[in-house]
């Protein structure tokens, strides 16, 4: 069959089964629109193109399915380059398509024309230009291939315009060989048997649950290891819901604004369980004085991060899902009918300090009714987080941003599932929830969804809310507005003897309620905590078009618990309200 | 971390040699990625195989510097890395090349008599002025180095070294 090279491209995506494209045209990428108009495809036309990207991980990560975003050349391409380094770092799963001048072009400093794949080279698991029209259907099947397998990731394909309008012999890709590209195979059977062991040994064992948890579907497969064994689980910003977190054995997330228990309980723990996580420093804190009574066991898929950061005593390079489906097959048969009774016996001690912490510190705030009431009239980011929760459904996607407003969503909410928060992790992008928000919610549009931004984010891509109301993609945002660049602001309060230097934004100015009415959404604006709950039973019940809630919230609450960058997780800084209680 | 190599300078140097696919940009991804995550190389030699699907990239690797395992670990993500083999010096057969131009007003004898010790061949020859090559270890291009040092030396080129492993001692006895 003959076809354009556009027409192939095209093809080529619909047979991967790409259900949905996230773009925007220009000069380089305008012979592969054409054929868009005839594809089964459905094209989401977003207003930045860092919004396409960002809407095909909020897509991907919501869905486990490759998100794909097409754009023009030259500032098309630099445009999702943020994207691309997002995806990168938080293990997401992306496609994206790059228009790119012609072949004969490229090297002349030709109009919109940048070196792409060299710019992306370093915030891409792999790239690919392609030259040859001929192999337009194998790049875009080993393209796939790459960011979904092994530790998934985003990659890109450059694509001249003039093999865009070439005409090529369209075949059915090959299988795809790859001799550089091995994802690991099954488990080391003695590797696991080592680390049951020392599972079975362990009096103060933790799992530390990260994101390859999630990606790799082993959510069933912790659940039968917890079952078994009943050691408690922490969850990484990543991992959020990999444990249905209603488990008592769920001890909250980890790190610089983790529980206090998660905390500690790495901190005391004699053997660490690290599955598909990767020792970021926002979770050891001063990496010295991390866990040091741990052993560690790590179960990865990426052979790079096994002693990058952390020396593993036993190391199961794998699939995260098939070690644990291997570790706990190993535990039944070696702890025999010791298991889990004897196991439990043995954690007796533990569970009972962490119980204790879990008690002493709570995360908490100055709630209505508390002895700590807030000023009369203040409404609490914390409260608004705690209402959303409360009055959403169970299976509510959740989004955020980057900074106060992510840590106030995820210390408060408590995920049933994984795959039902969406945010910006390792590289901690502002201006990821709206457009991920709206990938997201093409991509589960059964769910409700929810973001919890910042006013400082949404100002730097609430642009995509025009998208999501043009295309009736209906998604909620609530703005922890609180005037400032909040983050920054605690820094400075905490670290810079309260110079706040740039951080101030102004609750008026934009007029967020203005603005959501001019990109076509609903507007609502809550100023009282009593009306907290009315704005978002109201915000709940519109299904026809995306609403934004601007919260006006307390300028000067904080994070807490905090460590502070540097420091020790045992100086963990917990609330004030806490830091009276010793510990 | 088994194989250390010691230099002349007394540094901790490793020869990690890296088959990968002869494709467009290759060299860059080797590049970027010792750029990218702080590893420091000594030298990069790259030039195809005599199977013109691979190349073959020797890189010397700074081990003071930096960690061989992590090295290893994120080239063999990169999906163009075919093959990595890292060679302790004392099981591989490394070799260097070096173009050399000296001018010698007067003192040519002398240099002849340089050239000759150290097995280096005249390859341009404009009097007062030549080119000369020398094939060899590494070890003994720095001493030829040295040897030239007295000399006044317009430009001097080694290629980094290039490296293959040892023949296996059942093979060695067959020739």
């Amino acid at each position: 069959m003959e076809l354009t090279g556009a027409q192939a491209l095209i093809k080529s995506l619909e047979a991967q089964g790409v259900e949905v494209v996230f773009g925007l045209p220009g000069g380089a990428i305008l012979p592969v629109y054409d054929p868009i108009i005839d594809s089964s495809i459905r094209h989401v036309l977003v207003r930045h193109e860092q919004g396409a990207g960002h809407a095909a991980e909020g897509y991907a990560q919501v869905t486990g399915r490759a998100g794909v975003a097409m754009v023009t050349s030259g500032p098309g391409a630099t445009n999702i380059v943020t994207a691309l380094a997002n995806a990168m770092m938080d293990s997401t799963p992306l496609v994206v398509v790059t228009g790119q001048v012609a072949t004969t072009a490229i090297g002349t400093d030709a109009f919109q024309e940048v070196d792409t794949t060299g710019i992306t080279m370093g915030v891409t698991k792999h790239n690919w230009l392609v030259t040859d029209p001929a192999d337009i259907a194998q790049v875009v099947a080993e393209a796939f291939h790459v960011a979904t397998t092994g530790r998934p990731g985003p990659v890109l394909i450059d694509f001249p315009k003039d093999v865009a309008n070439a005409r090529v012999a369209y075949e059915e890709p090959g299988p795809v060989e790859l001799p550089g590209y091995r994802p690991p195979a099954a488990a080391d059977p003695a590797a696991v048997e080592a680390a049951a062991r020392l599972v079975l040994e362990a009096e103060r064992p933790v799992v530390y649950a990260g994101g390859g948890l999630v990606k790799a579907g082993a959510a069933e497969a912790l659940r039968a290891f917890v079952e078994l064994t009943g050691i408690p689980v922490v969850s990484t910003l990543m991992a959020r819901g990999v444990l249905d977190e209603a488990d008592e054995r769920f001890l909250g997330m980890p790190g610089m604004h983790g529980s206090y228990t998660a905390v500690t309980a790495l901190q005391r723990a004699d053997l660490l369980l690290a599955f598909g996580a990767r020792f970021d420093d926002r979770v050891t804190g001063r990496l010295d004085a991390f866990a040091p009574a741990a052993k560690v066991v790590h179960v990865e898929v990426d052979r790079a991060e096994i002693d990058k950061v952390r020396r593993a005593d036993v190391a199961v390079h794998a699939d995260a899902r098939a070690a644990l489906e291997a570790l706990t097959a190993a535990l039944r048969r070696l702890g025999g009918s010791e298991l889990p009774g004897a196991s439990r016996r043995r954690l007796g001690p533990w569970m009972g300090q962490l119980n204790e912490w879990k008690e002493r510190f709570p995360l908490t705030y100055e709630r209505e009714g508390d002895g700590a009431a807030p000023a009369a009239g203040t409404v609490k980011p914390q409260q608004v987080v705690e209402e959303l929760r409360r009055l959403t459904p169970d299976d509510t996607v959740l989004v955020s941003g980057v900074g106060q407003h992510q840590m106030w969503a995820a210390q408060f909410w408590q995920f049933r599932h994984p795959r039902q928060w969406v945010n910006s992790g390792g590289l901690g992008t502002m201006g990821f929830a709206v457009p991920a928000a709206v990938g997201a919610k093409v991509g589960r549009p059964d769910a409700m969804v929810w973001a919890v931004d910042g006013d400082g984010c949404f100002q730097m891509t609430a642009q995509e809310l025009v998208t999501a109301s043009a295309e009736r993609i209906p998604v909620k945002v609530a703005i922890l507005n609180n005037a400032y660049l909040g983050m920054v602001r605690q820094w400075q309060h905490m670290f810079y003897e309260e110079r706040y230097s740039e951080v101030y934004l102004s609750p008026n100015l934009p007029d967020y309620v203005g603005w959501a009415e001019a990109m076509g959404c609903v507007g609502l604006r809550v100023s009282s905590p009593e009306e907290v709950a009315p704005a978002i039973e109201k915000a709940n019940d519109i299904d026809d078009r995306p609403v934004v809630i601007d919260f006006r919230t307390d300028s000067m609450e904080q994070v807490f618990p905090m460590v502070p960058a540097g420091a020790s997780n045992d100086d963990i800084v917990v609330h004030p309200s806490q830091s009276g209680l010793g510990r | 971390m088994s194989a250390l190599a010691v230099g002349e300078d007394g540094a901790r140097h490793h020869v990690v040699v890296v088959r990968v696919e002869n494709k467009a940009g290759v060299l860059a991804r080797i590049a970027g990625l010792f750029s990218r995550r702080g590893f420091n190389i000594f030298s990069l030699a790259v030039a195809p195989t005599h199977d013109p699907r691979f190349s073959r990239i020797s890189v010397v690797v700074d081990l003071e510097s930096t960690r061989l395992d992590q090295v290893l670990a994120q080239l063999e993500k990169l999906v163009n890395v075919v093959e990595i083999r890292e060679l302790h010096p004392a099981d591989a057969t490394e070799a260097e090349l070096c173009l050399v131009t000296v001018r010698a007003p007067g003192t040519r004898p002398s240099l002849d008599g340089a050239l000759a010790a150290a097995g280096a061949r005249v390859v341009e020859d404009a009097g007062e002025t030549l080119t000369a090559v020398l094939a060899g270890a590494p070890l003994e291009l720095d001493a030829f180095e040295a040897a030239l040092a007295r000399f006044d030396i317009v430009e001097l080129q080694r290629t980094g070294r290039v490296a293959l492993p040892k023949l296996a001692p059942a093979l060695r006895g067959a020739d």
